[in-house]
């Protein structure tokens, strides 16, 4: 199918919105009616038609606004956007394989020539038809991480691997839940995991670093995230918290469906080849509440996780002080039935809601 | 979540390549160069990866990690040095008796377990032996980038000194060579003494020169990450012994001259692994019941794994003894 791109916001007025297309897609990411953290890491090669999972880089009707929205941030703020000077090699990996996967996964609104290092890479949703020399960096307006990662959705940090250890040594963060590059550049993996409650002791991180250690070139992997946004915000960064932690005591019982959003990160692992360093697209997608309860199966599911999820989790994600607003709201959409397992809406086998008892 | 059906192969991903060439570079060492039947450009690599060729000799496969000696900015060939060991497991016998321009071959995608340290502001190459083969990869990496890098090459003899004499030609100011046969060696106090701030050491060669590097390195106070090794243990033969593995549900026997990792893939095992040389942790395998002793012999598990007997590395360590069971 052709994309039909939104005209939205994910500020001020907050005209972001998903069609029923995006509402089906959605990466609903519970497969059981409880959460806690695992290694809950699976290849990335492909999945069912049409759904969030099949192309190694996913574009949707968002793409557009969320690309206009990462420019109005970097604007405000260039460290945003950072590559420690070892990780320029890193960066133009980074370019060629977005180019690569995307020209190759949809044909209608990419194309990348190469004619030795002369490239020509066309994105015709952004109107962009560019000729440089691969590698060489005057070519290119700026440096070759933030030229891709302006046109790609997402957020991505780049690590650098180094004795049996990644570093975060270069990213464009734009679109994160609450963590800050700028804090992070230069971290190692168990720097910059510290804040997170319970999964050091489960010895999560041990077991996460080794397999992302040896993830393979040509055999990318992923993993789903979760957590809680008022208002569909790209932008929930430590920098700008006084903007957006207050809109969370904006929410009511007549607005919870509308204002409340799921925000998950679908995260994808890519070992970059040339430098041998890791590649961590972190792609957010937002879904109100209103939205969520229109899949009996995922109203029911949402309800039961949010019920039962451990306090240190729902404090750490920042919604523990709105966790009864939100169970008296998805209360309604849970009847007690069963839930089949599994991720993916079953819309066709899952009974509608009967509130009737 | 499962989004997708999962089926998980050992070893990286494959790539079908076509022998292009077989160079003869003196009497124990030979060049073995890779097309894609396809004409497709390789996948590119970094310099100091490895591939995994996969040998089918009289049907039994043999699986051997060589380090990729060819320019990583070339993508239209992967090149491999192979030294043959009249004593070793057959591996590169076969390779230098049996492999001709022409034939289809399979290789891994590139691995890289010994790659450079980009934050390096100077690298020293040591090498010893064959263990130049991915400092060759390496300098042509540096030298596309303008990058500041020395080698010290010890070989046994002028007429072994696999390409010492072009490498000495090509960079005459860098390289430097060290004949046994002539009592040279490589100063290695002086050297390390003399190296600017922000230098990377890198050793490829014998286990005891790997060791040395270390354990002067160290002495002379460089801090262990600017010291890098690359070291590929060949599964060396034991006595047979018997393993059940409890998952696949099977007893196997292992060989005297095949691997753990080789004796549960010839039953049929899908046993996860990537370098085959006790180096990268792909196949650890946890330990449910031995009665015995272990003769662990991988660069992976630390010494308290070792002692504690709950941990194996199939493809160069082996057991002897009454039990061992698996949970494989
Ligand atoms: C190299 C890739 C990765 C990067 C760059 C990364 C980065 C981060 C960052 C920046 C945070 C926020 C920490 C904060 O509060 O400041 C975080 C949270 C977290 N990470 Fe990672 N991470 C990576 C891989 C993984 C993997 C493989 C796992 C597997 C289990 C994992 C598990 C988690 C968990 C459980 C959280 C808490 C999330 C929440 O509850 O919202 N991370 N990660
Ligand atoms: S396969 Fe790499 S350690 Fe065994």
């Amino acid at each position: 199918m052709t994309i039909q791109f939104n005209k939205e916001t994910f500020r001020d007025d907050y005209s972001f919105r998903n069609s029923d297309w995006a509402i089906k897609r959605f990466p609903f990411p519970f497969h059981e009616d409880s959460y806690m953290y695992s290694v809950n890491m699976e290849q990335h090669r492909g999945g069912p038609p049409g759904s969030v999972y099949e192309k190694r880089f996913d574009v949707d009707e968002h793409y557009l606004a969320e690309m206009e929205d990462r420019a109005i941030v970097l604007a405000e703020d260039p460290l945003r956007c950072q590559s420690l000077p070892h990780m320029t090699l890193a960066g133009w990996d980074t370019l060629e394989l977005i180019m690569t996967c995307k020209s190759e996964d949809y044909p209608d609104l990419f194309e990348l020539h190469r004619d030795g290092k002369r490239w020509r890479w066309v994105n015709k949703p952004m109107g962009i038809d560019h000729s440089f020399t691969f590698l060489d960096e005057t070519t290119l307006p700026c440096g070759p991480l933030e030229y891709i990662t302006r046109q790609t959705q997402g957020d991505f940090a780049v690590l650098d691997q180094r004795d049996e250890m990644l570093w975060m040594d270069a990213g464009t963060v734009t679109t994160q839940a609450d963590w800050s590059l700028d804090f992070d550049i230069g971290m190692n993996f168990f720097e910059w995991h510290a804040p997170v409650p319970m999964a050091h002791e489960l010895g999560i991180f041990k077991r996460a670093l080794k397999f992302l250690l040896n993830v393979q070139q040509g055999a990318p992997a992923r993993r789903l995230n979760w957590t809680m946004t008022v208002n569909p915000l790209l932008d929930t960064s430590p920098e700008n918290y006084h903007k957006w932690g207050i809109q969370k005591t904006t929410l009511t019982p007549e607005n919870i469906g509308a204002k409340q959003h799921l925000r998950v990160e679908l995260q994808t692992f890519f070992r970059l080849p040339r430098s041998n360093a890791l590649l961590f697209p972190i792609r957010c997608y937002l879904i109100a509440f209103q939205d969520i309860v229109s899949v009996p199966k995922w109203g029911r599911r949402l309800h039961r996780v949010v019920r039962d999820l451990p306090d240190e989790l729902a404090t750490y994600k920042g919604f523990i002080a709105n966790r009864p607003m939100m169970l008296d709201y998805l209360g309604q959409y849970d009847d007690g039935r069963p839930t089949s397992p599994g991720i993916w809406p079953d819309l066709e086998t899952e009974p509608p809601l009967d509130m009737g008892r | 979540m499962t989004a997708a059906p999962q089926n998980t192969k050992a070893g990286a991903e494959k790539i079908a390549v076509t022998v292009s060439a077989v160079v003869p570079l003196n009497d124990l060492v030979t060049r073995f160069e890779f097309t894609r039947p396809d004409g497709a450009a390789f996948p590119p690599f970094s310099a100091g990866a490895h591939t995994v060729v996969e040998m089918r000799d009289q049907g039994r496969t043999r699986l051997n990690p060589y380090s990729l000696m060819s320019d990583p900015s070339d993508p239209s060939i992967y090149a491999i040095s192979v030294r043959r060991d009249d004593q070793g497991r057959g591996g590169s016998l076969f390779m230098h008796r049996n492999v001709k321009v022409g034939d289809a071959m399979t290789l891994t995608y590139p691995v890289n377990l010994f790659s450079l340290d980009l934050r390096g502001r100077k690298h020293v190459f040591l090498a010893g032996g064959i263990g130049i083969t991915p400092f060759m990869a390496m300098i042509a990496q540096l030298e596309q980038s303008n990058g500041n890098w020395e080698l010290h090459y010890a070989c046994r003899s002028e007429a072994l000194g696999t390409y010492a004499d072009q490498l000495r030609s090509h960079y005459p100011n860098k390289v430097h060579v060290y004949f046994d046969d002539q009592n040279q060696a490589i100063g290695l106090e002086d050297l390390l003494d003399g190296q600017p701030l922000g230098t990377h050491v890198y050793v490829c060669g014998p286990k005891g020169m790997i060791d040395w590097v270390h354990t002067t390195a160290a002495e002379h106070g460089w801090p262990s990450e600017n010291v890098h090794s690359e070291e590929f243990l060949a599964p060396q033969p034991g006595k047979p012994f018997e393993v059940r593995l409890c998952k696949s549900d099977i007893t196997i026997q292992v060989g005297e001259h095949e691997s753990l990792l080789e004796a549960m893939e010839r039953c049929g095992v899908d046993a996860p692994f990537l370098c085959r040389g006790g180096a990268c942790g792909q196949c650890e395998t946890d330990v449910v019941e031995a009665d015995g002793e272990f003769v662990h012999r991988d660069h992976w598990l630390d010494d308290d794994d070792h002692a504690c007997g709950k941990k194996i590395m199939p493809c160069v360590s082996r057991f002897v003894g009454k039990t061992l069971v698996l949970d494989r």
